[in-house]
């Protein structure tokens, strides 16, 4: 409860500097509009539906590539571990892919895409699918081979072995990897929403870039807060809940 | 002794529960003159020298020797996780050329699964079993957990229980699919000399109520001696079998009675004179 009410009076704190900056006209207000000027913004962005729309297209977009290249990621890195030629090969690959900030992956999507929502795709598919394959090879790797030799004498084989022992021994590395590519992803995706307008759909990215465009700094503001508040939502509905259940399982430390 | 006298299995429990967890006649094996080298970057190094090893329907076997003598390769190959390079494997008349269910190990090192809690580990080897329904499985899990003393911790996360309890995890686990054989890598090794002696108590009994062939590996004499009916001296490089001996206590066994001390300052002063050995032997 103590803990709840600090977090409050934190951001309320920081609200509060916030409001006093402006009031003391530290800058234009042009350049820091007023806290409720912000709020007043998101009020009719969501009144009007902009709003609900843009975040609407940025996640359908975000999802979507993020599932595939789960699909596509998992997958591969269980065969990058599993054949020497392919770790040699594709692993290498995806290590040196990995490297790469997967925001430069725009121009080449705009290029063999156009501004279409295939290019979005592609970024945010690029953006997740190298990162868990490193991670899943890398789980693969470290999965002791006890586990497998007992699951061997139990009577399980093949691919059974695959699905219910490596692949579980291999999860804390895995879900590691998917919050990593989940991080890539949506960095890239909205990197990409701002420089591109695709025609199809206004997501979150292009919200930001017409504020900016039409000087509204109250609403490049508001579309930040609502960016940040997506990122931790993710982070707490999607992530915290399997992390949480690895830590009771693996009674690895409650980070 | 028939199972329902010691434990209740749940009223409505199936007629595949009461067939699972049915008596099997114990294994008989036959090793015959196997053989292993290793490539290792000192060179070839011989694991196993033409190792020959009879072991009797229900039978208790030890396998004693300083570490290093191959007696991990040996049960691995009567488990079918290694291939011998000469020699065979078999066990009931069938030659051993791959894992089985009716040989189940349990290893010195924890090889339970974190990702699943108790029950859930001593239901994997029973998943093999299509016959049985999910309900089914868990009556077997549940007579087996009671068996070695941890109905309670049936939902336990593995990081949870005590080195001595994981290793009742790992008993009852190896236990569940009824294998014929048991062959245990040093279970005990890493546990403090109490939970040790308690298990040793513990597994005599579950031996005779259940009635499997065990091959139990050890470096520790006074353990040998404890359990077994019989206790091959191993001696390295390359790893032979020296030596037998007949272990003529009644049972249960205490670890600290006089007359197993006797037995086993016997196979102390065989395992010493070996002139090849380079590792300590607990006594
Ligand atoms: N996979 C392997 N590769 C190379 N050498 C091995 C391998 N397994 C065992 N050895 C060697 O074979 C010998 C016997 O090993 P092991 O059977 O584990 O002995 P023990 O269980 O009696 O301690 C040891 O010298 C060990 O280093
Ligand atoms: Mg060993």
């Amino acid at each position: 409860m103590k803990r709840v009410f600090l977090v409050i009076f934190f951001f309320f704190g920081l609200l509060l500097l916030w409001e006093l900056a402006v009031r003391a006209h530290l800058w234009s207000p042009v350049l820091l509009p007023a806290p409720a000027k912000v709020a007043e913004y998101l009020k009719s962005a969501a009144a009007d539906g902009s709003l609900w729309q843009a975040i609407l297209v940025t996640l359908k977009r975000l999802l979507l590539g993020y599932v595939i290249g789960l699909l596509g990621g998992i997958p591969l890195g269980l065969l990058t571990a599993r054949f020497r030629l392919l770790h040699d090969t594709v692993g290498t690959l995806a290590l040196g892919l990995q490297t790469l900030p997967s925001v430069c992956w725009v121009p080449l999507a705009l290029l063999w895409f156009g501004q279409s929502e295939a290019a979005m795709l592609f970024v945010v598919v690029m953006g997740t699918l190298w990162s868990v394959i490193i991670a899943t090879d890398t789980g693969v790797q470290h999965v002791p081979p006890i586990y497998r030799r007992a699951a061997l004498t139990m009577g399980s084989k093949g691919f059974h072995i695959w699905l219910t022992v490596i692949l579980p021994a291999a999860l804390p590395f895995i879900v590691s990897g998917m919050k990593q590519g989940w991080a890539f992803a949506w960095r890239s995706l909205m990197a990409a929403e701002i420089f591109v307008t695709i025609l199809t759909g206004f997501g979150l990215g292009q919200l930001l870039h017409y504020g900016r465009e039409l000087n509204a700094m109250d609403q490049v503001i508001a579309i930040m807060f609502v960016i940040v508040a997506i990122g931790l939502l993710a982070d707490k509905t999607l992530f915290a809940p399997i992390e949480r259940l690895l830590h009771r399982r693996w009674g690895t430390s409650q980070a | 002794m028939y199972i329902t006298e010691t434990f209740e299995l749940p009223r409505n429990a199936s007629e595949h529960v009461k067939e699972e967890l049915q008596f099997l006649p114990p294994s008989k094996l036959n090793v015959d003159r196997v053989s292993k080298t290793f490539a290792t970057r000192t060179g070839p190094l011989k694991a196993l020298d033409e190792v020959s090893l009879q072991v009797a329907e229900g039978e208790f076997v030890c396998l004693v020797g300083a570490s290093g003598c191959g007696k991990s390769t040996l049960l691995n190959m009567i488990a079918g996780l290694e291939k011998p390079d000469s020699g065979s494997v078999t066990a009931d008349g069938l030659r051993v050329t791959a894992p089985g269910r009716e040989r189940l190990v349990m290893f010195q090192e924890a090889a339970l699964f974190p990702w699943l809690d108790v029950l859930g580990n001593v239901i994997f080897g029973l998943k093999m079993k299509p016959h049985l329904s999910r309900r089914d499985r868990k009556d077997v899990a549940r007579y087996y957990l009671e068996l070695v003393g941890l109905s309670r911790f049936e939902k336990s996360n593995i990081h949870e229980l005590s080195g001595g309890m994981k290793q009742r995890v790992a008993l009852a686990r190896a236990l569940a699919p009824n294998p014929r054989m048991l062959l245990m890598d040093e279970p005990f090794a890493a546990l403090d000399a109490l939970t040790r002696e308690q298990l040793y108590g513990d597994l005599q009994q579950i031996w005779e109520s259940r009635r499997k062939t065990i091959i139990f590996v050890t470096h520790n004499v006074r353990e040998a001696a404890c359990l077994g009916d019989r206790v091959m001296l191993f001696s390295p490089h390359p790893g032979r079998i020296r030596e037998e001996f007949l272990i003529k206590l009644p049972r249960p066994r205490d670890i600290n009675s006089i007359d197993l001390a006797e037995y086993a300052g016997r196979i102390t002063r065989s395992l010493k004179g070996y002139k090849n050995g380079n590792g300590g032997v607990a006594e």
